[in-house]
């Protein structure tokens, strides 16, 4: 193991994937030696080692960067498409979701699309309205498509190797505020994590806490502040949107009987919804409260630090929720 | 279609001739049996343009790719795929080349290199650049014929992909198929400057005007292009101009045309051109007939083929959407 900050990790993890596949290759803007991508570390220097057929530095363009991907994916390789961020992803949401996501199935089978389609979410200070958006539930609402947002270094690595592996297209979404955290990295390159597994940020009796991406962070911060308080919370990071871990969800439902879900995007219609409807449909005898949510208010990503403080999620709104849920 | 080594120029032609009399007999039958109800979805014919996709392809191996659009019919016919299979995707039963998972707009056949026809306008441009990229990452000696219509070149995507195809040097031959229409909009009106000839001379693309209706010219010209494009020339782009015989779709009335257009232009229909000239050289009426009863024949026996197929299981609806994360 090692300690590492996410940027590196997921380098030197799709680095790993490049030297044991051939097939697998890198295109996006900004890809070259004297940039890394968008954290400055992602692709660091990887054109190096692998060449300018394998770590394509792209033109602007969007919607040839998804597309591209997709009959490169289609015609026997392994692309790892960049679209940076999810604000520019949306240029291309037609080529993910009206091909990458459909061409297996509109195809009877025929051919199978393993890409990974990187766009990072999150606000990141002062990045406002249009670098700033949380839009996983866009993509976990389409069917073909498997959606990954992991916390942590160790979980971004693994999860990526896995991504690439995977036949089918994976959306990766990396936080963007989560780039330079740092955290214990497996240093074996076979090391490969499961899509759709869950982990167990902070086991606790009194409520179940589900979250993902950086929330699972903040999550973590709040747990210690209700245990401060006599609350134990359990927190579960999911890891992996589509599919996402039910079991893990159940299992902690079952023993809390309270359940609590977190996410930074806006929380009309968002994943998190999901989530609290599925367990109140199927968990009910369990619970012994109803399920809440809690998420950004239905309003674009504000510049000014106050405003963009209203925006954001807490752990100080994780409490009081949260206390809220477990009737204390 | 397996690129021909027949020198005897007659011979070949009558080859051309029988490809598109096939193609012909398919969108006649397909139009008659939507009317008769057996259809599910629309269906975009591609009677009138026959000589250019019949064209191109003969010029095509069965390991290169094309990429098709809306009105993919006849490219699909002309690169080999069966047109019992395609008869039975209309019809949405057993043995449709896409398991009638997609019917008209989404024929495939990844074993002749058909990577599909495509409901959305353009995205055939980019998902070809990266099947040309895979190849060559690949090392596969083959190219990527991307079929296009002239409504494409009012959209973005198809410049991204022009751009992209010129600055990575990509085997790709692009073919502007301009029926005059685009949709129910005559083409022209809506587009400026001097053409899709001008705008592919913009990215430094060589780029040619031809008349599509005359299927010798057509031939001829792709193999010249096909075989710079195979010897490393880069990507070149081939602009065919033809005529809409039927509407967009086959029940489009077309009430937005010019009364005698179409008779007017029926005239010059690349079928009964290519008759004409195979009449002067050798290849009697006799003959003729026979290749289009022959044609007619085959495609009687695909429609009576698809009556007689089962529709598939309705479950088979949950199939080939993804492996992981699949439903339930």
């Amino acid at each position: 193991m090692s300690e590492m900050n996410q940027g590196d990790a997921v380098r030197i993890g799709l680095a790993e994937e490049m030297r044991r596949d051939p097939l697998v290759w890198a295109l996006g803007e900004d890809l070259s030696t004297a940039h890394g991508g968008t954290s400055g570390s992602q692709y660091y220097q990887l054109i190096d080692e692998f060449g300018p057929k394998r770590i394509v530095n792209t033109p602007i363009s969007e919607n040839t960067i998804m597309g591209a991907a997709v009959g490169a994916a289609v015609a026997g390789t392994r692309p790892v498409a960049d679209l940076r961020m999810a604000d520019f992803a949306m240029c291309a949401v037609d080529e993910l979701v009206n091909q990458a996501a459909k061409i297996r199935y509109m195809f009877g089978g025929q051919a199978r699309v393993p890409l990974v389609v990187r766009q990072m979410i999150g606000a990141r200070k002062g990045g406002a309205a249009q670098h700033s958006q949380s839009t996983e539930a866009w993509y976990v609402h389409t069917p073909g498509l498997v959606v990954i947002a992991p916390a942590t270094p160790g979980d971004a690595k693994g999860l990526l190797k896995a991504a690439i592996r995977c036949d089918d297209p994976v959306v990766f979404m990396e936080h963007k505020e989560l780039m330079a955290a740092t955290g214990e990295v497996t240093d074996d390159p076979e090391a490969v994590m499961p899509i759709g597994k869950a982990r167990i940020v902070n086991e606790g009796s009194d409520l179940t806490i589900v979250t993902w991406s950086k929330m699972a962070l903040i999550a973590a911060e709040a747990a210690e502040l209700l245990a401060a308080d006599g609350i134990n919370a359990e927190v579960i990071d999911l890891r992996s949107l589509w599919p996402w871990d039910k079991d893990a969800v159940y299992t902690s439902v079952a023993k809390t009987g309270r359940l609590l879900v977190a996410q930074e995007a806006v929380q009309v219609g968002g994943f998190g919804a999901e989530v609290a409807a599925d367990v109140a449909e199927n968990m009910s005898d369990a619970l012994k409260t109803h399920v809440r949510r809690i998420g950004a208010p239905r309003i674009p990503v504000p510049y000014a630090e106050p405003m963009e403080a209203e925006y954001r999620i807490t752990a100080e709104h994780i409490v009081a929720k949260a206390k809220e849920v477990a009737g204390a | 279609m397996a690129e021909e080594t027949i020198t005897n120029k007659p011979a070949r032609v009558f080859e051309l001739y029988k490809t598109m009399s096939l193609i012909r007999a398919f969108e006649e039958a397909a139009e008659v049996a939507y009317d008769a109800g057996f259809v599910n979805g629309s269906i975009h014919q591609y009677i009138g343009e026959e000589a250019i996709g019949t064209g191109v392809c003969s010029n095509l191996r069965d390991t290169d790719y094309i990429l098709s659009n809306h009105r993919g019919h006849g490219h699909a016919i002309a690169k080999g795929a069966n047109p019992e299979a395609m008869m039975k995707e209309l019809f949405g039963r057993v043995g449709g080349t896409s398991g009638a998972k997609g019917g008209s707009m989404h024929i495939a056949d990844f074993s002749v290199g058909m990577l599909g026809a495509n409901g959305i306008l353009a995205d055939g441009t980019t998902m070809g650049v990266g099947a040309a990229q895979a190849l060559v990452l690949r090392g596969v000696d083959a190219i990527v014929t991307v079929f296009v219509g002239d409504g494409t070149t009012n959209r973005r995507p198809f410049y991204e992909a022009l751009n992209w195809s010129m600055i990575y040097e990509l085997p790709v031959l692009f073919v502007c198929e301009n029926n005059t229409y685009a949709s129910s909009t005559v083409t022209r009106s809506v587009t400026a400057g001097a053409g899709p000839v001008a705008r592919a001379e913009a990215f430094g693309m060589p780029a040619f005007d031809i008349d599509g209706n005359d299927v010798l010219a057509v031939d001829e010209l792709a193999a010249d292009l096909i075989s710079r494009v195979r010897g490393g020339g880069g990507p070149h782009f081939l602009h065919a101009r033809t005529y809409r015989i039927k509407g967009h779709i086959s029940r489009d009335k077309m009430l937005y045309r010019p009364e005698g257009e179409t008779e007017e232009r029926w005239k010059g229909e690349p079928i009964g051109r290519c008759a004409a000239w195979l009449l002067d050289n050798g290849i009697g009426q006799d003959e003729l007939d026979e290749a289009t009863s022959s044609a007619e024949k085959q495609i009687a026996d695909a429609v009576e083929a698809a009556h007689a197929a089962p529709f598939p299981d309705a479950k088979l609806a949950f199939a080939d959407v993804q492996d992981i994360g699949a439903p339930q």
